[in-house]
């Protein structure tokens, strides 16, 4: 198995999680992503020196991990291309922000260091709850449901093909490699000159694989509208969910939970 | 009943790659469309199907194929693709063959009572829950059938439905093939399997009809199969 087919393999790993079941899979995708939506907006929310107040926030994923029987190390593994890019975000923070914010046992702590980290706890928290919604809906389910809150029909469409075509690129990435290596022996990667032609090639091969998919879909009455994703009606403990995430996302946005436990514990 | 009159087609202007082709076919009937590459056999189904469209007019049970009715006729004619890897791009076999009925607005358990019918009917109950990018060649092939044998189409058409299978493979395939009872258009360089599922044959020349008739006859021409880069069936050689 090459490099390209173990990503395809990878691809295919998300379906399989999303398939499994655990009370969270069972629950309505609609409440699902509009829980993972409320998340996200409230932790962007928090200001860059809120770290504290920020780090509670971790205990939603957490408990989404503990209760989907989805594996952190899974989640760790899977996002390892896209989380340093993540995290470096806020990478040159402490060299413009250098004013000295807290001390830890007589350290100094500058602003931009305590902005890195909110900002990379910031990235690592939206992508765990992405991944978790991924890895407990399906995409087809998912689509549905953003059909359901009327999001236009292209744009679903475009994320579902988007989705698909990263399985079509691959699958052309697998064979141009192994084409390649074939008669390139003893080489390592692809030749810097060989690039542009490489990446054309699959562009090109990519379109129209990706033009005959989305034509078999249309050949089986496919029209944006995700009939065949699977559903049940949204029941009352999937808006208690809803409803109860979005309170307490709120209420940890207000209440500085960190601060009120070490204000308890330093008096 | 399908009819092309006087269809005309270019990918590139000035370039036909279908130039004034008239036929019909009839229900119950099995074509099988044949002619070398690039004669425009693939390019005639993806105009019978509305995923191009050239001049001219093309009718399916005596409507004619436009904007409107594009969705009702595709419902009457199942696609099975030359790649197989195209055709499943769900999960798994389940889901794939679910897609179709259910975006027919068909019920979830009427879509499942097809399926588990079809599945039957070819034999493939043990690829109902496995992953498609898991499963050979042989059995993609199969299960790209059965998606499309699931929508109930009234006309089956397929775009090489032999090809990059192995001898086991493609008796199963032909086999089912020939137990199909709907109207059947095949389009293939496989000249044996043509001889052994179609009636009558079709055999395109730089987009145009040169020769319509008995599959016997026109597969036993051997100055006329030659003329156009083919060769005798090997049962007929």
């Amino acid at each position: 198995m090459n490099k390209m087919e173990k990503a395809l393999h990878e691809l295919s790993e998300m379906d399989d999680l999303a398939a499994q079941d655990s009370p969270v899979h069972r629950l309505h995708p609609t409440a699902k992503l509009l829980s993972t939506i409320a998340y996200i907006a409230v932790v962007v929310s928090f200001g860059k020196y809120q770290l504290g107040a920020l780090a509670p926030m971790l205990l939603w994923p957490v408990l989404l991990f503990q209760v989907s029987g989805v594996s952190v190390r899974t989640c760790f593994y899977k996002l390892r291309i896209v989380l340093p890019l993540v995290m470096a975000v806020g990478l040159f923070n402490p060299f413009y922000d250098r004013a000295p914010m807290l001390y830890l046992g007589g350290v100094a702590v500058s602003g931009g260091v305590v902005s890195m980290l909110t900002l990379m706890l910031k990235g690592l928290l939206c992508l765990m709850a992405s991944f978790l919604l991924m890895a407990t809906t399906g995409i087809d389910s998912l689509c549905a449901s953003l059909r359901r809150l009327h999001v236009p029909g292209m744009l679903v469409t475009l994320l579902l093909l988007t989705y698909r075509y990263v399985g079509v690129m691959t699958e052309e990435l697998a064979v141009m490699t192994d084409a390649y290596h074939l008669r390139a022996p003893g080489q390592k990667g692809i030749h810097v000159s060989a690039w542009g032609s490489f990446l054309g090639q699959l562009l090109l091969r990519s379109m129209d694989r990706a033009q005959e998919l989305y034509g078999s879909m249309l050949l089986r009455g496919y029209h944006e509208h995700f009939h065949y994703a699977p559903v049940r009606p949204f029941a009352l403990p999937d808006g208690v969910y809803t409803l109860g995430c979005a309170l307490v996302f709120l209420l940890l946005r207000r209440v500085d939970i960190s601060q009120l436990l070490g204000s308890l514990l330093v008096r | 009943m399908i009819e092309f009159q006087h269809v005309s087609f270019a990918y590139e202007k000035g370039r036909s790659v279908i130039e004034d082709l008239s036929f019909r076919i009839g229900d119950g009937e099995s074509v099988g469309l044949i002619g070398a590459n690039g004669a425009g056999k693939s390019t005639v189904m993806k105009l019978m199907l509305g995923l191009l469209a050239g001049e001219g007019k093309i009718l399916v049970d005596g409507s004619e194929l436009n904007r409107a009715n594009l969705s009702q006729i595709r419902r009457k004619l199942g696609f099975v693709l030359q790649n197989s890897d195209n055709q499943m791009f769900m999960p798994t076999v389940y889901e794939d063959m679910m897609f179709g009925p259910l975006n027919y607005m068909l019920s979830r358990e009427e879509a499942e009572r097809r399926v588990d019918a079809v599945l039957e009917r070819l034999g493939l109950q043990a690829l109902k829950h496995r992953h498609n990018h898991r499963i050979s060649g042989g059995e993609k092939r199969m299960a790209a059938i059965a998606t499309v044998l699931a929508m109930e189409p009234e006309t089956i058409l397929m775009d090489e439905p032999t090809s990059a299978l192995d001898p086991y493979n493609r008796r199963i395939v032909i086999n089912t093939i020939r137990e199909l009872g709907q109207t059947k258009l095949i389009s293939s360089h496989d000249l044996d399997m043509i001889l052994d599922t179609c009636d009558r044959v079709i055999l395109l020349s730089e987009g145009r009809i040169a020769a319509d008739g008995p599959a016997e006859r026109v597969l036993r021409d051997r100055a006329l199969l030659e003329a156009h880069h083919l060769e005798l069936p090997l049962r007929l050689a």
